[in-house]
């Protein structure tokens, strides 16, 4: 484990979850990473910024139909302002107002502001200019946000960003082109508000860019969420941090994801590191902590045998023209035995995780099949989906399950499908289909 | 790999052969064999007794062996646990081994024990001053040779380099670790541990030593312990046991301490050793544990301590001696047997017969180390194991037939030897075995044809059967015959 020079940087560790235990023939290992990462200044409260200090820009939606309500343009206006009030002294940050294309609000001319009550007070004056009129092409937004960012050196680059509608007037591959070109360069929380934009937009962006994603259906609370959105942001100390998994000749990576805070699927973003090594992007850390669960192909061996199945080890970008270093490491093991009760247990966390991931799995396909007017499936899924939210404890989940589905028997997942559900009780829950929960103490 | 009592059921069991032991041959009926009876008065786990009514006879846990026992025997409640001795430790009452023609029992209990009495002072000139320590742990595989770096060379694939955790940085495979197979010859006395075939770590362990009483005289010390697979770093409690009780001995034996005292303490510090490794965390479960079983043999007195199952045997140099078990496992179906609740072939074909009803460690009911001291006059070898040799060689007339015949003179051959006999079996669990040879006194009075002759077939006419009919406890046997 690395211990940075800093005294307030943060220290990470690893720990691996897992029955090594497989028997005769078995190849499948699944495996729990946890890792967490403790001592920062979150918790010291010294507010000493990362290396090259941090970056922020907010995006905030300004088409036609954030007049429609008009608190939606005010309550974009009010968040905004509260976010710049989160802004840490010296954080560099910009806004940019978005419709079918991106105009800067503040600073203005390519540059980015440095917080401070001056800049504070001249940013929050900009936003009283701020109204609605045009579409939405929010690649237009993320495409200046990403200029922005290459003016400055921060090694933490967060945009916020916040939308109203549809991604009405650019082509999805252009969105999705990028996002692909901004994942890495910088992460971001996404927010819709009201209930006319695309659960799939919104949550597309937060996974790519490694940020977070969620409904603000009444704008009222924007300026709430808003605040604790850049509070989280200002907590991140250490940035572009990645599991690097390494796996031995013949092993078979089968999937990696985050499995808390919320599933994320991480499988596909690998980038090759070396000899049978590959880095996933975990994005920036604060104090926190964070699962991921490592499913690997391993060879067949003999009983008795013991092989590495995989090393998971946790990297930090070094700065240009040195080596990455090493945060912390844990090892993925297999053992083959003929002891059934050893090989055939489940390890908890393995079957907890693996049930949140299905968790949120039933809720898509749930209310996708709802949406196609599939009863029996979408009773099913979301039957399913209440068993699971349930018997894990997920009690947020269960909680928006039943506001959209009549609970007879949540232990049996007997649900009947309600005939009306508010959008935003629909939207909620797709939205947060992925949240998760630890697992249950004992 | 042990199992404690409560536990799953062993999954070695499953695999590992059972043979009973044939008795064939050997004395039935008036008590000459009591193979299992050293502390406890149990039997052989062998055949039926409907096939071999006498065989059980004399083994049915009667504590002086008077009575001949008979098939009703094995219903009457159990006479489990420690016969008191003199100083309250379990001075075993078990008749003597009555092997052979010899007019006395030639292995009786040495009951003085280390009470008031202060007996058995060996005659200092009976035993070879202590020979100089000789250890050599050697692996089964040789260190690959290093590279320019340093680093070692796979042994599974021969391609990649190890790292620093002991992987092949290419194909993945965990490399052989010390503990996989280590010998150690000490001139009087040799051990050997495996870890078999099925399992892939060694979870056994031992300690050997050679020491010197307080009178000068040699005495050597065999300890082997036994992890248990279901508790936490079950490899780490044996080896801890092992050494505590090692050093515990080697504290205990030259201050003069009774060897039979020694090793109940030695007992009680491995336990405490063990206990000690258990988190402090409370309500942990599966806190870590293991069995013990030790051998000390001082100056024509052999002292043996147990928990668990884990056994020793005494092999005659004479193999026309009978053989015979030191040892009463504290396993479910030792104890279903010795209360009458279930006949033995019942017994250990359940699932449980396997699990351990004692151990060392924090989550033990309650310890109850297990002593007697025994005082042969004739030569022989004690085999101190784990169930990964027993299992192969149940009975001590089969572990007799896998003993080489020049074990006193090569033990570090014949242990290698006996873990061969595991290996070739299946190697189902690890094995461990330390072999203790035993050189008994001279005795003046012996008869020159003593030792030939036995007589196995005809126990009425053998004079140890007789001899068997009363407690020998308070004999010195070297005063005898």
């Amino acid at each position: 484990m690395a211990n940075f020079a800093k005294p307030s940087a943060p220290r990470f560790s690893v720990e691996v979850y897992q029955n090594e235990f497989l028997p005769e023939g078995g190849r499948d290992v699944h495996a729990i990473v946890t890792v967490t990462s403790t001592g920062g200044a979150t918790a010291t409260r010294a507010a000493v910024p990362a290396q090259g200090g941090a970056a922020v820009v907010i995006m905030v939606d300004c088409s036609g139909s954030m007049e429609y309500p008009p608190d939606k343009m005010r309550g974009a206006r009010e968040a905004t302002a509260a976010a710049i009030d989160t802004l840490r002294d010296g954080t560099a940050f910009a806004v940019v107002a978005g419709t079918h294309v991106a105009k800067e609000v503040y600073p203005g001319q390519g540059r980015l502001a440095t917080a401070g009550p001056e800049t504070r007070a001249q940013a929050k004056e900009a936003l009283r200019g701020l109204s609605a009129g045009g579409g939405t092409a929010i690649g237009t937004w993320l495409r200046l946000a990403d200029g922005l960012f290459r003016q400055s050196p921060a090694a933490i680059r967060h945009g916020i960003l916040l939308t109203d509608g549809r991604n009405e007037h650019e082509d999805p591959a252009v969105l999705r082109a990028t996002l692909d070109a901004c994942a890495g360069r910088f992460t971001c929380d996404a927010r819709g508000v009201g209930t006319d934009w695309e659960v799939k937009e919104v949550t597309g962006i937060a996974s790519t860019l490694l940020g977070t994603a969620d409904i603000v259906a009444d704008p009222a609370h924007l300026a709430e969420d808003f605040t604790r959105m850049m509070g989280n942001a200002m907590g991140k100390e250490v940035a572009d941090v990645a599991l690097r998994l390494w796996t031995p000749v013949g092993v078979e990576i089968q999937y990696v994801k985050q499995v808390a805070p919320a599933v994320r699927d991480l499988t596909d973003r690998r980038t090759p590191a070396g000899p049978r090594a590959g880095d996933y992007p975990t994005g920036s850390w604060g104090d926190e902590s964070r699962e991921y669960h490592v499913c690997v192909r391993v060879p067949g061996a003999a009983v008795g045998q013991e092989m590495l199945a995989a090393r998971a080890t946790l990297m930090l970008p070094g700065a240009p023209g040195e080596p990455p270093s090493v945060l912390a490491q844990g090892l993925v093991r297999a053992v083959w035995t003929t002891d059934l009760a050893a090989s055939t247990a489940i390890n908890a966390q393995v079957a907890h995780y693996t049930g949140q991931a299905e968790l949120a799995q039933a809720i898509q396909q749930g209310l996708e099949a709802r949406k196609l007017g599939d009863v029996d499936g979408a009773t099913a899924k979301l039957g399913r989906a209440v068993q699971l939210a349930s018997a894990s404890g997920n009690a947020d989940t269960a909680k928006l399950l039943a506001k959209v589905v009549d609970v007879v028997d949540a232990a049996a997942g007997t649900v009947r499908l309600k005939a009306k559900v508010a959008d935003a009780d629909e939207m909620t829950l797709e939205t947060r289909s992925t949240q998760t929960v630890r697992v249950k103490k004992t | 790999m042990a199992e404690p009592a409560g536990g799953r059921p062993r999954a070695t069991a499953v695999g590992a052969p059972y043979r009973p032991d044939p008795e064939t041959g050997e004395p039935g009926g008036s008590g000459g064999y009591a193979e299992a009876g050293a502390a406890r008065g149990g039997r052989s786990f062998a055949a039926s007794a409907s096939e071999h009514p006498g065989a059980h006879a004399g083994n049915a846990g009667d504590a002086g062996g008077r009575e001949h026992a008979d098939g009703e025997d094995r219903d009457r409640p159990a006479v489990v646990p420690q016969p008191g001795g003199a100083s309250g430790y379990g001075v075993a009452a078990a008749p003597g081994w009555g092997s052979t023609a010899a007019a006395a029992p030639t292995l009786v209990e040495d009951s003085a024990g280390w009470s008031a009495d202060g007996d058995p002072v060996p005659d200092p000139g009976a035993a070879p001053p202590p020979q100089p320590p000789q250890a050599a742990a050697a692996g089964r595989y040789d260190p690959p040779a290093p590279q320019g770096d340093g680093a070692k060379t796979c042994v599974a694939c021969r391609a990649g380099r190890v790292d620093t955790d002991g992987y092949c940085e290419h194909c993945g495979h965990a490399q052989p670790r010390e503990r996989d197979h280590l010998e150690e010859e000490l001139g009087s006395v040799a051990a050997v541990s495996d870890r078999g075939l099925r399992h892939h770590r060694n979870e056994d362990s031992f300690a050997v030593a050679a020491t010197a009483l307080s009178d000068g005289s040699a005495a050597t010390v065999a300890i082997v312990c036994d992890g248990v697979s279901s508790a936490s770093r079950p490899d780490d409690a044996s080896a801890a046991a092992a050494a505590a009780a090692n050093e515990a001995l080697l504290e205990a034996l030259p201050r003069g301490a009774h060897p039979q005292e020694a090793m109940h303490e030695a007992i009680l510090a491995a336990a405490a050793a063990v206990n000690a490794l258990a988190p402090e965390v409370s309500g942990a479960q599966n806190a870590p544990a293991c069995t013990l079983v030790g051998a000390v043999v001082s100056g024509g007195l052999l002292t043996i301590g147990w928990v668990g199952d884990s056994r020793a045997y005494w092999i005659p140099d004479d193999r026309a001696a009978l053989p015979r078990r030191l040892t009463e496992d504290d396993s479910w179906a030792a104890q279903m047997v010795a209360a009458g609740l279930m006949g033995e072939a019942e017994a250990y074909a359940d699932v449980r017969a396997h699990a351990i009803t004692g151990w060392l460690g924090a989550d033990a009911y309650e310890l109850e180390p297990h002593t007697a001291s025994f005082k042969p006059d004739h030569d022989g070898v004690v085999v101190v194991c784990t169930d990964g040799l027993w299992n192969y060689a149940e009975s001590a007339r089969d572990m007799a037939q896998v003993l080489p015949e020049d074990a006193a003179a090569r033990p570090l051959h014949s242990a290698q030897v006996l873990v061969g006999h595991a290996l070739d079996g299946g190697g189902h669990d690890n094995v461990t075995v330390a072999v203790v040879p035993f050189t008994a006194p001279p005795n003046p009075d012996s008869d020159p044809g003593s030792g030939s002759g036995p007589n196995p077939a005809d126990p009425a006419r053998n004079p140890g059967a007789d001899a068997q009919a009363e407690p020998q406890a308070e004999a010195d046997p070297r005063t005898q015959a």
